[in-house]
This record gives structure tokens, sequence and C-alpha cells, in this order.
């Protein structure tokens, strides 16, 4: 899902790092002192989830959960992921300072979406409703990711258009994968410690 | 345990103030990523190699590195020269290969490799920790560079903790294939591992309260600016500028 350096237009490159810093500042805002811990350490969990890799089929995908982050986080989602794809860059060197943006924007403002969209059907008291918003949720997280990286590549330029269809057909299993996965996990999140989700 | 491979090492680019090198790798990022002119481009790889060169990493860690990072590029490989429009210089079938996209490609691909090798040189040679605190000097706000601390410290936690739930069910026999039964088990790995991060997060926050925090870190060993640092910063700032002045 990353998009490497050297890749993109300017244009692309400084609208996704205006846009990221812009919701990065209005979160930190938000977001009060003690909720730091909480959000590193999902930031963390993030960073992790990004090194399991998933057998599907002949190949595997790592995961990528940005919807449960969102669904877990809220707005502090947007540091949260910020930060994760920072370490990674300066890490393993996937992506980097100019596309950090872009690829911020690319990830986290799904998570957000969802949680507005799914927050209190995933967190309400119907368990068989919630489970089947969970796979949405998981799904169209990875959608929308998948959309907007071949926005920003379109956006680039038209040769990019056959790259960008491609990248979106490619992730459509990846969308399935990580929906049944937000089903299993926010179904065991529900028995196990229904305070994360604040029920 | 998830190592910063390339920031063990004594070179000259390993002692320099890593606010200088935050700057400069910036600098050079943005301006290389903005460049459509071949000699600039070229230029730029030149020096990415020798910033490498001077680093003196591990050649094979580096190469191993490069090829994972580029898996994206050799899509690009794949593609762009069959949809890039222009001359034609091989017909196969429906398919044909344009000069212009092999050139694209080409230039995709100097540009983003000469910002990765400059990345490693520059960043990945200094500790997360420096880098962050290097950040703060730089003034980025204070609950992101908290967020940096937290979140570099309990990767490692997390991760030794995936490491410990795999092998656990290792030991029991597991075998990732691809069916629910695999699906299921991972989600509940990462639902484990919410948990636990859940709990220890609130661990972390008392025992802050218990140590006084009242919302600022406090740095105990600060940077010193050097005058060799000094004259690193301008020379490679002078070097950036000549490239974007190459003919």
């Amino acid at each position: 899902m990353h998009i490497s350096e050297g890749i993109l237009s300017a244009p692309v490159l400084i609208t996704g790092a205006g846009l990221t810093a812009t919701a990065v500042g209005y979160s930190l805002k938000k977001m009060e002192h003690k909720e730091v811990p909480k959000v590193a350490i999902l930031s963390s969990v993030f960073f992790v989830a990004s090194l399991i890799h998933v057998p599907l089929g002949p190949s595997s995908v790592h995961l990528i959960l940005n919807g449960v982050i969102g669904l877990l986080l809220g707005w502090p989602a947007f540091p949260a992921i910020l930060v994760a794809l920072a370490l990674q860059g300066v890490i393993f060197q996937f992506g980097g300072i100019t596309t950090l943006g872009v690829n911020t924007f690319n990830m986290a403002l799904p998570a957000i979406i969802c949680f507005y969209l799914f927050n209190r059907g995933i967190k309400g008291a119907n368990n068989f409703i919630a489970l089947i918003l969970a796979f949405v949720c998981g799904f169209l997280a990875v959608l929308l990711s998948g959309i907007m990286v071949a926005a920003a590549l379109v956006f680039t330029g038209e040769p990019f258009i056959q790259i960008a269809k491609l990248v979106l057909i490619a992730h459509l299993p990846v969308m399935i994968l990580e929906g049944v996965l937000t089903v299993f996990c926010i179904g065991f999140l529900r028995k196990v410690k229904p305070e994360i989700l604040n029920i | 345990m998830i190592k910063e491979k390339f920031s063990e090492g004594d070179s000259l680019l390993h002692r320099l103030d890593p606010r200088i090198k935050i700057i400069v790798a910036l600098f050079f990022s943005v301006i290389i990523a903005v460049t459509d002119k071949y000699t600039s481009l070229w230029g730029a790889l030149f020096l990415a190699v020798a910033a490498v060169a001077v680093a003196r990493l591990r050649t094979k860690e580096l190469i191993s590195r490069l090829l994972v990072v580029n898996s994206f590029i050799f899509l690009l490989w794949l593609m762009l020269p069959l949809t890039f429009p222009g001359e034609k210089i091989y017909t196969l079938a429906s398919l044909s290969v344009s000069r212009e996209g092999i050139k694209y490609a080409f230039l995709i691909t100097v540009k983003s490799n000469s910002i990765i090798l400059v990345g490693i040189a520059l960043l990945s040679t200094s500790s997360i920790f420096n880098l962050v605190h290097a950040l703060r000097h730089l003034y980025l706000p204070d609950k992101l560079t908290q967020l940096f601390f937290f979140a570099y410290r309990y990767t490692q936690t997390i991760h030794s903790e995936y490491i410990r739930i795999n092998n656990a069910l290792k030991i029991r026999g597991f075998k990732p294939q691809t069916n629910l039964h695999t699906y299921k088990t991972y989600a509940y790995l990462v639902g484990m591992m919410l948990v636990r991060s859940y709990d220890r997060s609130k661990r972390v926050y008392d025992a802050m309260l218990c140590r006084g925090f009242k919302g600022k870190f406090w740095t105990l060993n600060h940077f010193v600016f050097k005058k060799s640092d000094f004259v690193a910063g301008i020379v490679m700032i002078s070097c950036i500028i000549g490239l974007v002045l190459l003919p």
C-alpha cells in the first residue's frame, strides 16, 4: 500500500502533505495527554500488524488493519498511523519523507471514515449486526485506501491509469481477507475485553 | 527484536548531528522528488551513492534492502513501457514498447533510489531515539514527539509479544494456510495483542503519573553542535543546490 519515493508528482505530494499536516494538527489538539500512551501503543500494534504475513492462495499478504485502528481510536488514528509509517520509513525504508503525507492520508482517512460510519453499530448491543458491520468496516477501509492510492497515481499522470487499476484489483482479495479478520477480531474483543470498544 | 540495522557504525555520517542530517535529507528528498532534469538526477544518484559509501554500510544488507523496497518500481517496469504513449521500438502481438515509457521508468527508478539511499545514509545511521530528540529541537509538537518515543519503545515490546504468541501457535502444530481457521487464529492473535496493549497502556500511564508526568518530557543529554557539523551541513546543502543548477 505504500507508494515509493520519486513516483508521485509535486502537486499530489504537496496536497497529501498539507492534508495530513492539517488532520494531524487537529487531532493532536483534541487529544488529551492521558491518551498519549494508548495512541502510541496502538500505533505500535499497527506497525507490528504490517509485519504479520497471512497466507492468501499461492502468496501471502501482510495485515493492514487501518479499519480496526480507526474504530479503536477515532481521530487520533491520524497521528498514530503517521508515527507508525515514519518509523517504518526509517527502519525499513518503506516510504520516505516526501511520500509520508500522501501515504498517511491514504491509510488514515479511511480509518476515520470507518470510525464515523460504524462506531455506534459495532459497539452496539446487537452482536449479529456488530459482526456484519465489522466485515464491512475491514473491507471498506482497504477499499478506500486502494481507491486513494489509485487516485494519487492517476493524478500524477495518465500513464499510471493501468497501474492504478492493477493496484485496485490486486487489493480485492485483501479487502475480503481484512473484512473476515475484522469480524473475528471484533468478535474476540466483544467477548474478551469489551472495555476497549467502550461497551 | 526489530533492529535498526544501519544505525550501528562509527563513520563520519554516524557521528554527524542528527538535526543537520534531518534537514539535509528533507531538502534533498523534496528537491529530487520534484526534479525531472536528467543531469540533476544522475548527479543525485552519484551523491547518494557517495553518501552511502561515506557511511560505510554493509553492502550485502544494503542491496537486499534495496531489492525489497524496489518492488513497486519493478511493477512500474512491467507496465509503464507498455502504457506510456510515444515512439514504438518493439511490437509483439498487440503490445508495443515505447521508448518514452522506458525512459520514464528509468527516471523514476533513479529518482526513487537516490532518495532511498540518502535516507539510509543520513537518517537510518542515527538511532530512532536520537532522530526523535532532534525532531524535538526542530519544533515538532510535544505530543507528537511523545507518540514517537512511546510508539518506538512499545513496537519492540509488542513485536516480541507477537513472536511469543506465534511460537506458542507453532508448538501447538499450527500451520498457516488459506482457510478460515488460519484467519480466525490470526484475528485472535491480533485481538490478544490489542488486549495486552490496552492493559499495558493503562499501566504505563499510571506509572508516568506516579513519576510526576505533567505533559512534558525533559531531555537530559543535549546535542552539542560542533564546527564540523556546521561545515558538513554547508557542504551537503551546497552540493544539492549545485545539482539543481546543473545544465
